[in-house]
């Protein structure tokens, strides 16, 4: 809530100021809707009170595999600005906003940025490097100033200060990584929404060799993971996806590794959760591999 | 080499596989002598009805304390215990067949488990998280399961003669002495905790096989109790080790890969087991003429 304040306080002088006035303000808000919880988070700190907010996605949904509801469709259809991630993410969306017969402006959050390719196909993920959050927040400044020329100055103002937050964030996940010895700087996981982390701060995401998540892993499957990180000498393992915890337990015993522990990559989770915001899922990501990597 | 590697390099290499053997074992010499007397008394399907009535046990469980693995594991046996023992004393206390009145416990069972699950509101697979995993074998379970297998062995000496009379001729066991009952009652408690016992290491409703699958081939090779007893043994260790080695070798499952090797065993019994196999029944051997 500390990111708030500066402004926080500029409104409330404002509304104190002239209250009639601020009402009408909070009434001819535009509504933006933001396609998953991670770019709601950017919206709305650059909108800040200028700017409804709704996510289709909330947190701890999967946005890969959404399943569109009718209320979402009202939404799209109240919305003057969608906000989007692109990259192929919201594969579900262009079909709604068809069907919602919605006039919205669609801004896609990660214009500009060159995206690593995954089998030639784009990896939407990349909001995971801090450097590519602030192009994000830039491109969503620049479409909230289009959309709403009166309030240039707020978003602006509000979009420093979030962009100052941001680069902070940046120094700090470098550290973090600086701290971690060189050749500790891989782990295990099933996820494969690291690329951009991987990229922007060199720590390797190893993926396990044949392990389908979805069915029942074979004594070949374990074995394999068991020489791969003996081999590879690798400190930590992510394996959520592994459904039975003591399968992990096991793999761990054996290799004398680590079992790291969550790390957020599509979501954020709701505000008692371990990541309200993406500052905070960044940091929960940099520390909880800090913690799995150290000595 | 080649056979070394195939047969022995993944055990002398992983601790994992080590661990799972173990567990096959100790797993074979506690169910297969069960499935055995399963089978003689009719019961082979009584092992997958009780599984689903270990189900509100397990739901209780998780009801008073999460999902611990302990406490659901304890619930799913008080509530085998609770319907084996109810169903077996109502059979022999009123003229319901076993079956019937095991049919009606387990459904109830089953039926107040999905209930209490409901009520916590939750989607959980609950009997997803009380499966274990063979390749997953931690102390405590591995340790779980071989005093589980020792009490069954150390029960089954204690009751053996009397089961196995009530098992060919329970009229003249009932004429000679009063420990039917409570041998019988004794024999379902010692299902239900094999039953547990193979969910915690197969995983999957599969555990059941391992008990009947040998027994069945037994049946094919032996005639009398003691012989079948001990190839039913000896064949779920066979299938549960070369299982083990299928699963390695290709990316078959380890808990089907085992149920799949017992079953070919079973079929190659069927075909030509010496006592009522097939082949056996289509061409006699000479010595039979004589």
């Amino acid at each position: 809530m500390r990111r708030f304040c500066p402004w926080l306080v500029g409104l409330l002088v404002v509304a104190s100021a002239s209250p009639l006035r601020a009402q009408d303000r909070l009434q001819d808000r535009i509504n933006v809707v933001a396609s998953f919880s991670i770019l709601g988070d950017f919206v709305r700190n650059v909108g800040g009170e200028r700017v409804g907010v709704t996510t289709l996605v909330g947190p701890n949904g999967d946005v890969h595999v959404y399943t569109p509801a009718p209320m979402d469709a009202k939404k799209v259809a109240d919305a003057k600005l969608l906000v989007i991630n692109g990259l192929g993410l919201e594969g579900w969306l262009p079909r709604l906003v068809q069907s919602a017969g919605s006039k919205a402006t669609i801004v896609t959050a990660t214009l500009g940025i060159a995206p690593i390719k995954i089998d030639a196909a784009p990896d939407p993920h990349a909001w995971q490097s801090v450097l590519n959050a602030k192009i994000y927040v830039a491109n969503i400044r620049d479409a909230l100033m289009a959309a709403d020329p009166a309030d240039a100055a707020v978003f602006r103002a509000n979009a420093q200060s979030y962009l100052k937050e941001l680069d902070g964030l940046d120094r700090e996940v470098r550290e973090a990584v600086a701290k971690i010895p060189d050749g500790r700087r891989k782990v295990i996981s099933t996820h494969d929404a690291f690329g951009y982390l991987a990229l922007a701060y060199g720590i390797e995401f190893i993926a396990p060799l044949g392990v389908s998540t979805e069915s029942e892993a074979s004594a070949r499957d374990i074995a394999a993971i068991i020489s791969q990180i003996k081999s590879l000498k690798i400190p930590a393992v992510f394996l959520e996806n592994i459904s039975d915890p003591r399968l992990i337990r096991r793999i761990a015993a054996e290799t004398g590794t680590r079992i790291g522990g969550t790390l957020y990559s599509d979501s954020l989770t709701a505000e008692n959760g371990d990541a309200p915001t993406y500052i905070d899922m960044v940091r929960h990501n940099i520390r909880t591999l800090s913690r799995a990597l150290a000595n | 080499m080649m056979i070394y590697d195939a047969l022995i390099a993944p055990f002398s290499e992983f601790e994992f596989m080590r661990r799972a053997l173990a567990a096959v074992i100790a797993l074979a010499l506690g169910g297969a002598p069960i499935g055995v007397f399963l089978m003689l008394r009719r019961m082979s399907l009584v092992g997958d009805a009780m599984a689903h009535a270990i189900l509100p046990g397990a739901a209780i469980g998780f009801l008073l304390s999460g999902l611990n693995l302990f406490a659901m594991t304890t619930g799913g046996l008080i509530a085998g215990f609770t319907v084996a023992i109810l169903a077996g004393a109502v059979a022999r206390a009123t003229g319901l067949k076993e079956d019937a009145s095991l049919a009606t416990f387990y459904l109830v069972s089953l039926a107040l488990g999905v209930t209490i699950v409901s009520i916590k509101g939750t989607n959980i697979d609950l009997l997803h998280v009380l499966f274990g995993n063979i390749l997953a074998m931690d102390d405590p379970t591995l340790l779980v399961i071989a005093v589980n297998a020792t009490i069954t062995l150390v029960a089954l000496a204690v009751i053996f003669r009397p089961l196995v009379i009530e098992s060919v001729d329970p009229m003249f066991l009932r004429t000679v002495s009063r420990a039917g009952a409570p041998a019988h009652l004794a024999f379902l408690a010692l299902v239900v905790i094999n039953l547990v016992n193979g969910f915690q290491a197969l995983g999957t409703l599969l555990a059941v096989g391992l008990m009947i699958l040998p027994a069945g081939i037994a049946r094919f090779w032996s005639r009398d109790i003691t012989g079948m007893i001990c190839i039913a043994v000896a064949s779920a260790v066979v299938s549960g080790y070369a299982g083990l080695v299928l699963s390695f070798q290709s990316r078959v499952p380890s808990g089907p890969a085992i149920i799949l090797v017992a079953a070919a065993l079973y079929v190659g019994s069927v075909l030509f087991g010496s006592v009522g196999g097939l082949f056996r029944q289509l061409f006699p051997g000479r010595h039979l003429e004589a």
